[in-house]
């Protein structure tokens, strides 16, 4: 039985401007004990995704289950696996750490539940602030909160939803560690980032989303190696010959462009040689997921 | 049915009240003592609105039920438009709670904080008027199904409203107006014959009527029949607010 099973997902919202469509016939399961990664641009659907699973929005077609509970026939139950962090920072301003958790657990059914919020506390580096009220706290310690909510009632499932937008890297750290102990102990974690190399450490399968289909579903290493391996990268001031500024991407100064093997490498250099290009610490490395993901969106562009 | 997770949801809603108390228990105390202090000075020896019973006497149970009602109202009105607007309703949304579950801890809530303020008000006014308690059990089945009719409104506002000033709309030009128009201040009796028949066209008159029959014995219509309109206006409102809420009606997408 997988932990999250999605079955021919359609997601429409219909508004006074038309409809749109966010999510198109999405389809893939989560294998219990797996860390995996949902990537994709803004906008992608990723969050109505995670919103279906939670609860927080109806599909207007097909079927989500988690550990085989359906989401909507048998809500309850699948809801008791679920520990959903969602993107937005929101607390209660009424209470404090401690209470807004001990409230949290009693809504799952959970009591007595303090020797497991004292780890959680500890855990995430929330100790000293446990009596605190949830307005005194920093956007990275409500964050912080913000997991120990989704983990109260022990969930088997967690879902993360961009839990590291715009925080520090202490908390980070913190987290993935935490995370990452969690998913050890047989937890199942599904993550949406935009940080895509914490999707390449942490996720051992990754599925892409663009305009609301999947156009990627595999482990994190068959994805890295089954696209462009290899990648030149360089540093110049110069102008790029056209033929390579055509497929080379550039940030700034720094100019990426994939070589499948020592061939292409070598007509790359040849390139720049020819048109006296001058180049600043050229490397050639592996790709890293962010690679992938470019191409990735690139080549579906047709599928949107 | 499942009520599973209601009795926390219920006692969250009843500390998140309390801990604000003064604003929302002491201060509807305050205002209606003041209305008590003013209108009862004002009007104490120009109108007898039932036989025997002096203007005062007769303005408390107004007064303890109208603040029974608006502040049953306030709570699950505010409590769900600000999680609403603040979107910590998410912790909730998320829970394994039923609809049932929610709604018998948001109006429970609500009638505790109605039951509440209207104690304190009947304890701070008792004193400055005779009241005489001719048939108790009115007191209890009004003031409790009074205080879930407007706890039930209030839920229906608060997943309705969108924003604080639609909720201000709600409170100002449906409650307030439907509340003073009801009988708090004087007996429909006293009014034209047109606008009597308009009151007993609202159904806040039949609460307010029904809660004084239990204090004096004489109320303007059968307490039966209040009872009778009262009790389907709640089950008509807690019906619409169960469906809204199982359908998710505007916090579910």
């Amino acid at each position: 039985m997988p932990a999250v099973a999605f079955q021919n997902i359609n997601k429409t919202y219909t508004g006074p401007r038309g409809s749109f469509h966010a999510l198109k016939d999405v389809s893939f399961d989560i294998a219990q004990g797996e860390f995996f990664g949902l990537l994709g641009p803004n906008g992608a659907g990723k969050t109505t995704l995670i919103s279906v699973l939670a609860g927080l929005a109806r599909a207007s077609g097909g079927r989500v289950k988690v550990m085989g509970h359906d989401v909507v026939d048998d809500y309850a139950a699948a809801r008791k696996c679920l520990g959903i962090v969602p993107q937005e920072l929101v607390f209660d301003p009424f209470f404090s750490v401690r209470q807004t958790l001990r409230i949290q657990g009693s809504y799952f059914g959970v009591k007595n539940n303090d020797a497991w919020i004292d780890e959680l506390l500890a855990s995430l580096g929330l100790a000293d602030k446990a009596n605190a009220n949830m307005r005194q706290l920093s956007g990275g310690m409500k964050r912080r909160v913000l997991v120990a909510q989704a983990l109260v009632h022990k969930p088997p499932v967690i879902v993360l939803d961009e839990p590291t937008a715009g925080v520090d890297v202490e908390l980070r750290q913190t987290l993935w560690q935490f995370i990452s102990r969690l998913n050890r102990q047989g937890h199942t974690v599904l993550l949406t980032t935009h940080y895509l190399e914490e999707a390449e450490a942490l996720c051992g399968r990754i599925g892409m989303l663009k305009q609301g289909q999947l156009v990627a579903l595999d482990t994190t290493s068959a994805l890295l190696a089954g696209r462009a391996s290899t990648m030149l990268r360089f540093k110049t001031d110069s102008a790029l010959p056209p033929a390579m500024a055509a497929v080379a991407r550039v940030t700034g100064r720094i100019v990426q462009a994939k070589a499948h093997d020592a061939a292409e490498v070598e007509s790359l250099l040849a390139l720049l040689r020819a048109e006296g290009v001058k180049v600043e610490d050229l490397e050639i490395g592996r790709a890293d997921l962010e690679d992938v993901f470019l191409e990735i969106m690139q080549d579906s562009g047709s599928t949107a | 049915m499942s009520f599973e997770g209601a009795w926390p949801l219920f006692s969250k809603e009843v500390l998140r009240f309390w801990k604000v108390g003064f604003q929302t228990v002491a201060a509807p105390v305050l205002t209606a003592v003041l209305y008590l202090l003013i209108f009862g000075h004002v009007l104490s020896d120009r109108v007898e609105a039932f036989p025997g019973v002096g203007y005062t006497s007769f303005l408390v149970p107004g007064l303890v039920m109208m603040s029974v009602l608006q502040n049953a109202f306030a709570n699950s009105s505010s409590s769900l438009v600000q999680s609403k607007i603040t979107g910590n309703l998410v912790f909730l949304l998320v829970t394994p709670l039923s609809h049932w579950a929610w709604f018998v801890a948001y109006v429970g809530a609500s009638m505790v904080r109605g039951l509440v303020v209207g104690a304190g008000v009947m304890l701070v006014t008792v004193w400055f008027a005779p009241l005489r308690w001719v048939e108790p059990w009115w007191i209890l089945i009004f003031g409790a199904l009074g205080a879930g009719l407007l706890g039930s409104l209030g839920l229906i506002a608060g997943l309705w409203a969108e924003k604080f000033d639609q909720m201000a709309a709600f409170q100002n030009f449906v409650i307030m107006p439907m509340t003073f128009l009801s009988g708090v201040f004087y007996s429909v009796h006293s009014l034209p014959a047109v606008w009597q028949s308009v009151s007993h066209l609202n159904p806040f008159f039949y609460m307010i009527d029904g809660f004084r029959r239990g204090f004096f014995g004489v109320s303007d219509v059968s307490p039966w029949l209040s009872l009778a309109v009262v009790g389907l206006s709640f089950v008509m409102v807690a019906g619409i607010a169960l469906r809204l809420l199982a359908t998710g009606y505007k916090i579910r997408s």
